[in-house]
Parts: C-alpha cells; sequence; structure tokens
C-alpha cells in the first residue's frame, strides 16, 4: 500500500448495463458525483463493464490514468466479480485493489420507479465503496495440493456413471452406497422409456463395469459418516461391514438420488388396487395379471401443490411409457392418463407421447380444483369438455407421485456442509452457471439428489460433475480467494475457541504454541464469511478486504 | 497422441467445455463461425429463472 494517502489514485467505472441500470438512474449526475470523491481520479461510465470493450477501458484506465484501485459501480459480485478482478490483474494491478458496488440489484432494479431516490442511493453505496477502496491492501491467492482420489456418494445411475468416468480418466474412486446393492433405483423398474431399454440390463452392466474396474473401491451397506477438511484433502470415515474406513479425499460426488412419494391417504392408495408407478413397474417386470383390463392413472399425485409445488417432471413419461407396456402386455386392456398438464419435453418423448395415442390410450384432462374420485369399480372425473363427469371402470387405479428428496438428505447436507432446498433436494452453486458444483468447491452434484431427472439426464449429469471435479485431480492443486480470516492480532487471542466452535467450515483450529493457546486460520479451508472475526472478543481476527477499518471507512462514508 | 482438443461452436456451452478443458491443463481451439463468441445468451437481455442479465 502506498505510504502517502496521496499516493492512491482510484478510478470508477461506472457500467450502464445496457438499460438496465441506465434506465432507472440518472448516470451524469453520478458520474459528476464520483468525479468529486476523496482518491478519485478517473471516472468512465460504459455501456457494459464487462465486455470486451469495458473490460479494455478498465485496464487501459490502469494504464494510462495509473490507477492503482479500481471501482466497478455495476451488478452482482456474485457473478461478475472475478472477471474484474482478473482483468485488474491482467492491467499488471493488484487484483485485490479492486472494490464492486452493486447499483442494480440494490439500486436500480428494486427502485425503478424512484429514479431520485434510487439515484441518491446509488451515491452512497459508490461514495462507501470509494472510502473501502482507498483502504484496500494486496492480496495473494493460496496453493494447496490435491489428493488425487474421489468419493462417489450413492450407487444409482447417476453415481455409477460419475464413477466410472473419474477412473476411466485413471483416477482412483471410493464410491459408498448404503444399500446393499449398486443400482438405486433402476433395480425396481421394469423398462426404460422412451427407449424401452431393459432397466435391469443397463444397471448390471454398468455394476459390471464399476465392480470390475481397478481403480474403484465400492463399499455397500456403508455411510459416511465424518467428513472434514477441503478441496484437495478431505478426511473421510466411512462406516462399512468390514469396519469403519478412514481415508484421503480430493473431490466428492454427490448422487444420492431421490425416492418416490408415497401417497398414503390420497385417492384411497392401499398398495393392491390403487398403487404407485413404481409399484406398477414392479407388476410389469413379473408379468401383469390377464385380469387386468382396465386401468386408470392419476398425474400430479401429491405434487403441484402447496406442500410439494414442484413439478417432478419424469412422471408423464413414466405414464406413458408403463400405459403402453400395458397395452403390450395384456392387448386389450383400456388405459387412461388423467393429467393436469402434460410434460413431454423433448423430441423421443413427445414421439413416445403421439405413438401412445395412436395405441389408443385415453388421456383425459382434470382441474386439481376438481379432482378424481377413486370409487370401489371405477373412478370418476369431471370431464370439461363434455361438462359432466365420466365414470372410467379400473381394476388397477396407478397414482402417479413425484420423486421427493431422500430422508436422510438434511444429514448428508450437514456432514458436507452444502444446503438443501425447502423440498430436501441439494442445491447447486448457481441455477445456470454451476449448475453440478455445490457453491462449496470440491463438492459437487448430478442426478435425482438435486431434482428428479430422467436416466440420460442422470448419466449426463454424473459425467458432467465428474468432469468438474476433474478439474483439480487434473491440475494437482488448488488455488483459493485470499480473502479469507487471519490472526491480524496474535497477540490478543486468548485461545477461547469461540471461532472455532462456529466456524461452519472446520476452518479453524486451537494450537499450542509458544505464546500459549492461539487460533489458527487453515487458510485453503477458510471462506472468508467472517462469523470468526465478529465473534472475537478481542478483535484478533480480521477478514482480508473486509477489515474493521475498511468497514469503519465505509459505515462513516454512508453517514457523512 | 496430441493433447489438444477442437471445440466447434462458441456459444455458452463450448465457451463452458473449452473453460473447463483449459482449467485442466488441455489447450483448446474453439472455432466460431460468426465474428465473436457468445453465440444465443450473448444476445439475451436477461435470462430466466434467475433474470440474471446474459452478458
Ligand atoms: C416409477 C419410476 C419410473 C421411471 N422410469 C424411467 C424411465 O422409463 N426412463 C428414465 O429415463 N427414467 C425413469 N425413471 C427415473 C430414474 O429412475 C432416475 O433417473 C434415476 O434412477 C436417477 O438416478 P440417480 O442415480 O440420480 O438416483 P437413484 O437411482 O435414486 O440412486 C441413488 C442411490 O444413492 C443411494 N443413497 C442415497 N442416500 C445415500 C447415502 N446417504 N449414502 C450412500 N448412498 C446413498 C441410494 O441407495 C441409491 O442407490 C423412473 C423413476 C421412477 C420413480
Amino acid at each position: 500500500m502506498p505510504d502517502k494517502k496521496e499516493d492512491i489514485r482510484i478510478g470508477v467505472f461506472l457500467c450502464h448495463c445496457g438499460s438496465n441500470i441506465a434506465g432507472y438512474l440518472n448516470m451524469e449526475e453520478l458520474e459528476e458525483f464520483s468525479k468529486k470523491l476523496p482518491h478519485v481520479t478517473f471516472v468512465q461510465r460504459n455501456l457494459y463493464s464487462c465486455s470486451e470493450g469495458g473490460i479494455n477501458e478498465i485496464k487501459k484506465g490502469i494504464k494510462e490514468q495509473n490507477l492503482n484501485r479500481v471501482v466497478v459501480a455495476s451488478c452482482t459480485p456474485r457473478t461478475h466479480e472475478p472477471l474484474f478482478r482478473s482483468s485488474c490483474g491482467e492491467a499488471g494491478l493488484n487484483p485485490y485493489l479492486f472494490e464492486m458496488v452493486n447499483i442494480r440489484d440494490q439500486c436500480s432494479w428494486v427502485h425503478m420507479q424512484e429514479k431520485e431516490d434510487g439515484t441518491t442511493k446509488a451515491k452512497d453505496l459508490i461514495r462507501m465503496g470509494v472510502a473501502k477502496a482507498a483502504l484496500l491492501e494486496p492480496q495473494e491467492p493460496i496453493m494447496s495440493e490435491v489428493q488425487i482420489r474421489a468419493l462417489v456418494i450413492g450407487g444409482g445411475i447417476a453415481g455409477m456413471t460419475a464413477t466410472l468416468a473419474f477412473a476411466n480418466r485413471g483416477y482412483e474412486v471410493v464410491l459408498v452406497e448404503k444399500e446393499e446393492a449398486l443400482g438405486g433405483m433402476l433395480n425396481h423398474l421394469s423398462k426404460l422409456g422412451p427407449t424401452m431399454t431393459d432397466a435391469s440390463a443397463l444397471a448390471e452392466e454398468k455394476v459390471r463395469a464399476v465392480t470390475g474396474h481397478s481403480k474403484i473401491t465400492v463399499f455397500t451397506k456403508a455411510k459416511v459418516t465424518l467428513v472434514q477438511g477441503f478441496i484437495g484433502k478431505y478426511k473421510v470415515d466411512i462406516e462399512t461391514e468390514s469396519g469403519n474406513k478412514n481415508i484421503d479425499i480430493g473431490v466428492i460426488v454427490v448422487a444420492t438420488g431421490g425416492r418416490a412419494f408415497v401417497p398414503e391417504g390420497l385417492y384411497g392408495y392401499d398398495g393392491k388396487r390403487v398403487i404407485t408407478q413404481l409399484e406398477l413397474e414392479v407388476l410389469l417386470k413379473n408379468g401383469l395379471a390377464s385380469a387386468i383390463k382396465n386401468v386408470v392413472m392419476i398425474q400430479c399425485v401429491g405434487s403441484r401443490n402447496e406442500e410439494r409445488p414442484y413439478c417432478s417432471r419424469i412422471c408423464c413419461q413414466t405414464a406413458v411409457k408403463n400405459a403402453m407396456l400395458i397395452r403390450e402386455q395384456n392387448p386389450d386392456a383400456k388405459v387412461s392418463i388423467l393429467y393436469r398438464d402434460m410434460q413431454m419435453y423433448g423430441v423421443e418423448n413427445e414421439e413416445m407421447f403421439r405413438d401412445s395415442k395412436v395405441k389408443r390410450v385415453r388421456y383425459i384432462n382434470y382441474d386439481p380444483a376438481n379432482p378424481p374420485e377413486v370409487e370401489p369399480d371405477n373412478v370418476r372425473v369431471y370431464h370439461a369438455l363434455l361438462g359432466r363427469d365420466m365414470d372410467l371402470a379400473a381394476d388397477l387405479v396407478v397414482l402417479s407421485t413425484p420423486i421427493v428428496a431422500q430422508d436422510d438428505a438434511n444429514v448428508v447436507s450437514q456432514l458436507l456442509r452444502v444446503p438443501i432446498d425447502e423440498n430436501g433436494f441439494f442445491m447447486e452453486g448457481h441455477v445456470k452457471l454451476k449448475p453440478l458444483d455445490f457453491a462449496t468447491s470440491g463438492i459437487f452434484l448430478c442426478g435425482s439428489a438435486r431434482f428428479p431427472a430422467n436416466i440420460r439426464e442422470a448419466v449426463a449429469q454424473g459425467l458432467g460433475a465428474a468432469s468438474r471435479a476433474s478439474i483439480p485431480l487434473a491440475k494437482g492443486s488448488v488455488v483459493v480467494e485470499p480473502i479469507i480470516s487471519v490472526l491480524a492480532n496474535e497477540d490478543a487471542c486468548r485461545g477461547c475457541g469461540l471461532c472455532v466452535a462456529l466456524c461452519p467450515y472446520g476452518a479453524l483450529e486451537i494450537q499450542n504454541t509458544e505464546k500459549g493457546r492461539k487460533v489458527h486460520v487453515i487458510d485453503v479451508a477458510c471462506k472468508g464469511c467472517g462469523v470468526c472475526a465478529a465473534t472475537c472478543y478481542q478483535h484478533a481476527l480480521s477478514i482480508n478486504s473486509f477489515t474493521d477499518k475498511q468497514i469503519e471507512a465505509q459505515v462513516e462514508a454512508f453517514l457523512n | 497422441m496430441t493433447k489438444d482438443v477442437l471445440v466447434i461452436g462458441g456459444g455458452i456451452a463450448g465457451m463452458q467445455a473449452s473453460l473447463d478443458l483449459g482449467d485442466m491443463g488441455i489447450k483448446v481451439h474453439l472455432v466460431e463461425k460468426l465474428p465473436s463468441i457468445g453465440g444465443k445468451m450473448a444476445q439475451l437481455d436477461k435470462t430466466f429463472p434467475t433474470n440474471d442479465c446474459a452478458i
């Protein structure tokens, strides 16, 4: 950091984000305002700061205007901070001498109708960002070695696919499955749509490949009981039939799948005449009784309602597939599907749907406000086009229930410190940009553990997750963000351990040093969340780029 | 065997594939027929479900 305050030269770049920001804030006013802020020597507005042109302007500013701090006022750091940081780095400025101000999400988006107030708030935020930028200090990235071994939790089709993908790259893999057999849901299915492949044949083929591979260690009837460490250096405890194992692991893939919802108390479900699609799969596998002549299926049972608002995606495909399989086994059976909306996405599924109509599967739309009623010999449904109730004979009623999260998803979530959503499914780092990564680096997800998926999607995700996870394995080391906690004042630390107990990442430990008990930060494990620094009575811990001084400067700038 | 990979098409899928391969230490040749990479996504304003700006 320059010794004299005068040496600080801050450049402020104001992004229009097309009309996302400029359409709702007064950009000229923000420009004039920014020019007058302390240490600011250069201000520029850009149509898109993140575009190639915008980035070049920032680099040009650093070089030509001799800027040694950069502030970009634009969108969210969650998506764009890495880009701006690395651009600063490319122009020769330490990437951590960069500060981002979010005037889109926090100003133009939320105050669309209040241009003046939104602009005033943007001024406050820019003033605060500039005040902090003046106090920023350069940081150096942290390197850490990676244990070349992957752990896959869950041995369904997604997990087995990921396991093989790792092994075929030459990496060692440990696959942990809680049941006695690998295969997951596939073990309970008959034939798989849209290709009508035999489910057990597919499962067996994968199981054979997995169990025969020299790089793969499989533990069935096993469970992960403890996960310590961080990307590249996990220590994992696994409870197996042959005793407890403690294995060093570099990356982890969660492939724990889901289970089919059991519709207790709905539509007279009894597991005999009124069954689920999953139970029907077993009947089809063993051969359907020839006495079954009239089948009625009901879609969206237990899904797309208040309790479970989501669409499980695969139940429509499953119903159409099974309707055709019923007609194949009992050619004169009548099959009716009572649906709300048919979700047959993709070319093959749509084709299967059309084909099923040619093969005389009957489709009747029902209104959830006036649902079908299951009676002893028939199902009564209100037909909106006919404007009256219809009675459909039914020897067998099949309820299409959604895939729901595993009962122990929250246990796995706590073990790995990764989030689950309101429905219990694991939550990816970003719905579009990081669909197979957790926000915590080193841990990945695939298959129905993330959201109900069909086989093709589960396989694609298994391959994708293994591919993403192979990046650190291929490199052999990881670089982690240096915005982490540091023991800034060692003398102040009394080794009380409060921070250790509160750290959500296991990144702190107490060590006995010459000066007594002191906290030690495991830098690669720290995510810089700040919980420790905020709780330390002694102000001994501090977060790089979020020091007390920097935050106080922001607060002061706001109050002035 | 040379380890270089050819990626054809510079939309979001091609760019992500190139980035991941590059991160693995593999040299990538990304070929795009238009003057700039980015594909469809770069032409969009906001993309669901999060409504982030697409660039
Ligand atoms: C009735 C029905 C019919 C279907 N028909 C078709 C079809 O025709 N075509 C198609 O493409 N798809 C179909 N599917 C979807 C298909 O079953 C899924 O795509 C697929 O099973 C998802 O695979 P997965 O590996 O993600 O999860 P799963 O198959 O659920 O496997 C997850 C595995 O993880 C294990 N596990 C869970 N928790 C833990 C833990 N804590 N520790 C260790 N192991 C754990 C489980 O025991 C299981 O073995 C159907 C689904 C159902 C319910």
